[in-house]
């Protein structure tokens, strides 16, 4: 298996129902930026997903967005979601106290290939709130370490006070022998780690490119130059994985919105392997 | 093959009607012939015809008295299949939390569609192919599927902008029908050739007095379809189309189109094919009764591809793009066949008169070849 695919049902199901689900926890990671915990409750029973699978979230009355899962797919019963603030729904959510119920339907979409990647070294990069859905791939991974070689995390935000996950980039770097780069757009007094846009990190790391499988999530803009250095250190296409985002209002092909020349982000992504969408991505307005 | 003479054809209406059926069929309104409840064949409309041309679309008093005497016009049977406005649920407070209802509470009724064109039957079959065809299946779009009742007439003309024989879509039916009728008008001999596609469009048709068709009669029918599809004037050059437009995502005519594309969305309401949609969340004033509602949506409207960072294509230019690439290119990749049935609606109904055969001609002309 070259690409994990969703939960494929058997027979053909509907558009997958809303269930109400209860947020047991708020935790702002950055000033814009915050995860909401999740209790599935009954769902839970059910509930499976892929690292690099996404859901809908619904605010009553306000509307649905589409968000990945950023928890570890072990866990069963709860669930989080790393949102960013920015439209209308997002700022519904961000209004969630705990013990708040939201809407929730999912999970949706392709994820990442984690199987692909065992025994090889795994180049995972991520810009700004492109980190959230890759963190299922870090637990999965360090769950079972020793199924892969080096775990190599390049890590993009726009100022040291937007960084994601602190904690727990340092507990990934000490603890579980990630090489953990991280930089940011612009520093600060405090900031003296690296500063520039991601892909300036590959100068730091030497990748041995025919056991290298990268992950690649984060804007357009900063994973077509990921994977162009990627490229020009030798890793072939079919070992690039990047996650696209478009606009979304049902996520289960039928809306139209999040067409990506003939590929439906919602169903045969969001994860695709690069050489089946490499020919979209300098396509201007597409 | 079976004859109904045409003073019959209202007792195929009445027995679909004693089967439980409602009827759907073409009827006069606002000066055009659009799809609506009818009850008898006297709703249908009957000597009436129609002058279709780029951004035309006009009736005429026909000098005979044809039922079916009309090209498609602005309603198309997504309509019935995929309504414009869906309630999909609604919400109620309840403490903390909320709980949700289901948007559709009334049993639909059993339907039958009176008047579908070929090149309409193509563009259904399309759509279940998007709503049906794939590991998720809309709910409501196959309850409305499974309760209706295809009564196809083949066309005997065709208008101005009509291109399905280009298409391989009309203008006679071959499949998806429980009943298709031809009519015929010679002279005084006015009838019906009708034939079933299902053992349910049988069993109708065996309810009625009927008669074989003689060799003659048949032939008249077959003749006269035949005659719409080489009389045809408009084409599609559907040579390596879907290749063809792939490889000219950057030619000159998209600049060109847009100059023209008023991005008003009318070529995707009309379309049988068309089928995307967005959904509105709404509250009460009291703020404890919320519901969604899906509405058909368009391509063309700005809102479409917002994302976080903007809109994904600000451009009509690229807007009209991906509209003709879908359907003539993309839709190939995802479902196995164009997306384009060649009945014109988008020509007539563009307010600017943009033909898609044109443009396609247009960008055969001075694009890139495989």
């Amino acid at each position: 298996m070259t690409h994990e695919t969703m939960n494929a049902p058997a027979a053909p199901r509907e558009g997958v129902r809303l269930h109400p689900v209860t947020v047991k926890k708020v935790i702002w990671e950055t000033d814009d930026t915050f995860t909401l915990q999740i209790d599935l409750g009954a769902l839970g029973n059910t509930f499976n997903f892929l690292p690099g699978q996404f859901n809908m979230l619904y605010v009553f009355g306000l509307g649905e967005a589409a968000i990945s899962i950023s928890s570890d797919a072990s866990q069963t019963g709860t669930l989080a979601h790393t949102i960013h603030r920015v439209g209308t729904v997002t700022s519904g959510l961000a209004q969630v106290k705990r013990g708040d119920v939201i809407g929730l339907r999912g999970p949706f979409g392709a994820g990442w290939p984690i199987t692909a990647a065992r025994g090889k070294d795994v180049c995972i990069v991520a810009g700004g709130i492109g980190l959230a859905p890759l963190r299922p791939v870090m637990y999965a991974m360090l769950r079972e370490r020793t199924a892969f070689e080096r775990i190599i995390l390049l890590y993009g935000a726009r100022s040291p006070l937007d960084i994601l996950y602190r904690v727990e980039l340092e507990e990934w770097a000490k603890e579980h022998n990630v090489e953990v780069l991280v930089t940011v757009d612009r520093g600060d007094s405090s900031w003296k780690g690296y500063i520039g846009v991601v892909t300036t990190l590959f100068s730091y790391i030497k990748l041995d490119a025919r056991a290298t499988v990268g992950y690649v999530c984060g804007p357009e803009t900063m994973m077509k130059y990921t994977i162009d250095e990627m490229g020009r250190r030798g890793l072939a296409e079919d070992q690039i994985y990047l996650s696209m985002e478009r606009n979304m209002k049902c996520a289960v092909g039928f809306c139209g919105h999040c067409q990506y020349g003939p590929e439906f982000i919602c169903k045969d992504g969001p994860v695709f392997a690069l050489p089946r969408i490499r020919h979209l991505l300098d396509r201007k307005e597409l | 093959m079976v004859i109904i003479e045409s003073t019959e054809l209202n007792h195929l209406l009445e027995g679909l009607i004693s089967r439980g059926y409602l009827l759907v069929g073409p009827t006069v309104r606002s000066g055009a012939i659009v799809y609506d409840e009818i009850r008898s064949a006297e709703d249908l409309p009957r000597g009436v015809g129609d002058e279709q041309l780029p951004a035309r679309y006009s009736l005429r008093r026909r000098d005979d008295a044809m039922f079916f005497g009309y090209g498609v016009g602005p309603v198309s049977w997504k309509k019935f299949l995929y309504p414009p406005r869906l309630t999909m649920f609604r919400a109620t407070k309840a403490g903390k939390g909320f709980t949700i209802t289901p948007g559709e509470t009334e049993p639909r009724p059993r339907t039958a569609f009176v008047g579908v064109r070929p090149c309409e039957l193509n563009g259904i079959i399309m759509q279940d192919k998007v709503f049906l065809g794939g590991p998720y299946v809309d709910g409501a779009y196959k309850k409305a599927r499974d309760n209706a009742f295809i009564v196809a007439v083949n066309c005997t003309e065709s208008g101005a902008n009509c291109f399905c024989a280009s298409m391989g879509t009309g203008p006679g039916v071959t499949k998806g029908f429980d009943i298709a009728l031809t009519e015929v008008l010679q002279g005084k001999r006015h009838y019906f050739t009708a034939e079933a596609g299902t053992s349910l469009g049988k069993e109708v048709l065996g309810a009625l007095s009927t008669r074989e068709a003689t060799d003659p009669e048949a032939k008249a029918g077959l003749d006269a379809v035949a005659r719409a599809g080489t009389s045809q004037v408009k084409r599609m050059d559907v040579r390596d189309l879907p290749q063809l437009l792939n490889d000219n995502f950057e030619n000159p005519r998209w600049d060109d189109v847009a100059k023209r594309c008023l991005a008003c969305t009318n070529c995707t309401m009309v379309c049988p094919t068309c089928f995307c949609s967005t959904v509105e969340d709404s509250t009460d004033l009291t703020g404890t009764h919320a519901e969604r509602t899906r509405k058909w949506d368009s391509c063309f409207t700005m809102d479409f591809t917002k994302v976080a960072g903007g809109n994904i294509r600000p451009s009509t230019r690229a807007r009209y793009r991906q509209w003709l690439t879908h359907k003539l290119s993309n839709w190939m990749n995802q479902f196995g066949t164009l997306g384009c049935v060649g009945c014109g609606r988008c020509i007539t109904w563009c307010p600017s008169g943009i033909d898609l055969t044109a443009e396609v001609d247009a960008i055969r002309g001075n694009g890139v070849h495989a």
